[in-house]
């Protein structure tokens, strides 16, 4: 029960991680990012590769990772998505599945369809022992790594100007840009962050879920982005309570009820609560003035 | 007395809709102009063009004796022109402090400051309320968070959408008293107002619009006892 629970918060912190990128990058650019799954993937294989091929230590393994998704996370949103701007959402949604497919077969190219294990970095780690059993340290360190994102991306929206710049323009382009606020920047910054954090959440999942594909990122992807709109989508605490409900109702129903229809039951629940509350747990309508 | 704004010749196409046909004004240093005329006759496409929101086809709009053609929206607000856009526009999920904030991006957290002192002077209301989230004030209050908000990049050059839209005619009055104070204080004024006896009670010379063009100009006064104007916009 307690393992149960244990095991479903951190794999709900890792959710949590990866529905940010979800939430911010919709609340900026009102696009759902359907390749951040994806990039996910990406930032998994350049960990493994930076560990298993160059000898790298973990950390400097996992800086790797984040330094190539951010730099991708730009890429793509430079090459793809910035163009069609002013296109229909539909548009951009096909774009988006598009590059999910063009970063899945890149993958393939490179790394083939072979399984890659990837290496346990948290080993020399010693677990915490609780009542009964032990929590391993790759959960304590997700847990305590998707705290910590938490309160920086709060601290960072709520207080610096670039942060708040980043609310303004999720709010209103053409207000923000009267302001003289960039918004192709700020923008670009937002699929930086978002990209930087899927990366850590690639390796904190392969560390937990230890083999690698270019399928890897998808069916995490698709649940953080259920998370995401369960909490609220464009919300960050929405995404962090959405991804670790999401997280733990997935492992009980794994435990209590059947292994094969715990995706089934994950996506239930989205669907009630979606028909109760619309808007998500923590989302908010929009409301104006005139 | 300068010229500060001048634009020349604007022409500005929705897709093949040709909104405004070579429109030309001018405003001066220390001046209130305003931009007179009935829904749909371009006013606010112009202030927009101007406010680089949108891109005229052709046309030049000197700021300054700079050519502001090509310099993007972004840009425009730090050579000194502020727009304060139609329907307030106020970041509704922001607190007031941070929508003045926002209103000073482009210069530094001193300069900021400084001008926020200010800003609370002329709107004693902003300043009881500055942690409260925008979407919660009343029309008025927006509007007044709006305009300060625009102040705070301490522009030479207001330009103002429409700020008595939606209002009670008790705050319109204030709203109006504000803009007048606003130009004592040095701001230069250019006022799109549909409320055109107000506009000309406040500012010192108007040009009235009509489908995309000018086809009066002159002191707001004069303006605003002639029978034309009159007729079309004062109500006879």
């Amino acid at each position: 029960m307690l393992a149960n629970l244990i095991n479903g918060i951190s794999l709900g912190s890792v959710y949590a991680i990866i529905a940010l990128g979800y939430t911010m990058v919709y609340g900026i650019a009102k696009m759902l990012n359907f390749a951040h799954g994806d990039v996910i993937m990406v930032g998994g294989y350049i960990a493994f590769c930076s560990i298993m091929y160059l000898g790298w230590p973990p950390a400097l393994a996992v800086i790797a990772a984040m330094v190539v998704c951010t730099v991708l996370g730009i890429v793509i949103e430079r090459l793809a998505y910035k163009p069609l701007r002013n296109a229909t959402s539909l548009a951009v949604l096909i774009t988006a599945i598009g590059v999910s497919y063009f970063l899945q077969n890149v993958a393939l190219l490179i790394w083939s369809a072979n399984t890659k294990v990837f290496p346990n970095i948290f080993e020399k780690l010693p677990g915490i022992p609780l009542g009964d059993t032990t929590i391993a340290p790759v959960n304590v360190i997700t847990v305590l790594a998707n705290i910590v994102i938490m309160i920086v991306l709060t601290l960072f929206t709520t207080k610096t100007k670039m942060g708040k710049a980043m609310r303004a323009v999720s709010e209103d382009k053409g207000a923000a840009t009267l302001m003289g606020i960039n918004v192709n920047r700020t923008i670009s910054l937002t699929f930086a962050i978002g990209s930087g954090l899927a990366a850590i959440a690639g390796v904190l999942l392969c560390t937990a879920y230890p083999t690698l594909m270019p399928t890897t990122g998808a069916m995490p992807g698709i649940k953080a982005f259920t998370a995401a709109v369960f909490g609220g989508i464009g919300s960050i605490p929405g995404a962090m309570l959405g991804g670790i409900l999401l997280g733990v109702i997935e492992i009980f129903g794994k435990a209590y009820i059947s292994t094969q229809l715990s995706d089934a039951i994950v996506f239930a629940v989205l669907i009630i609560v979606l028909l109760v509350k619309p808007t998500g747990l923590l989302g908010h309508k929009v409301h104006e003035k005139v | 007395m300068g010229t500060m704004l001048k634009v020349e010749d604007l022409q500005v196409y929705y897709g093949s809709i040709h909104a405004i046909k070579g429109v030309s004004f001018e405003v001066n240093e220390g001046e209130i102009v305003t931009l007179i005329g009935a829904n749909g006759a371009g006013k606010s496409t112009t202030l927009n063009t101007v406010g680089g929101l949108l891109k005229a086809r052709s046309g030049r709009i000197m700021f300054e004796d700079k050519d502001l053609h090509g310099v993007p929206a972004n840009k425009v607000v730090a050579e000194g022109m502020a727009l304060c856009p139609e329907g307030r526009r106020v970041f509704q999920h922001m607190t007031v402090l941070e929508n003045l904030e926002m209103g000073a991006f482009t210069r530094s957290n001193a300069e900021a400051e400084e001008t926020l002192e200010h800003v609370y002077e002329l709107f004693p209301r902003l300043k009881e309320r500055y942690r409260q989230v925008a979407g919660t004030l009343s029309g008025g209050e927006q509007q007044m968070l709006a305009m300060g908000r625009a102040l705070m990049s301490r522009p030479k050059l207001m330009m103002l959408d429409e700020p008595s839209m939606g209002l009670a005619p008790i705050l319109v009055q204030q709203i109006f008293d504000i803009i007048v104070d606003m130009n004592k204080q040095g701001t230069t004024i250019l006022l799109v107002e549909q409320n055109a006896q107000m506009a000309l009670s406040v500012a010192n010379r108007a040009y009235v619009l009509e489908t995309g063009r000018i086809t009066m100009s002159g002191d707001a006064k004069e303006l605003a006892a002639s029978e034309e104007v009159k007729k079309a916009y004062l109500g006879g």
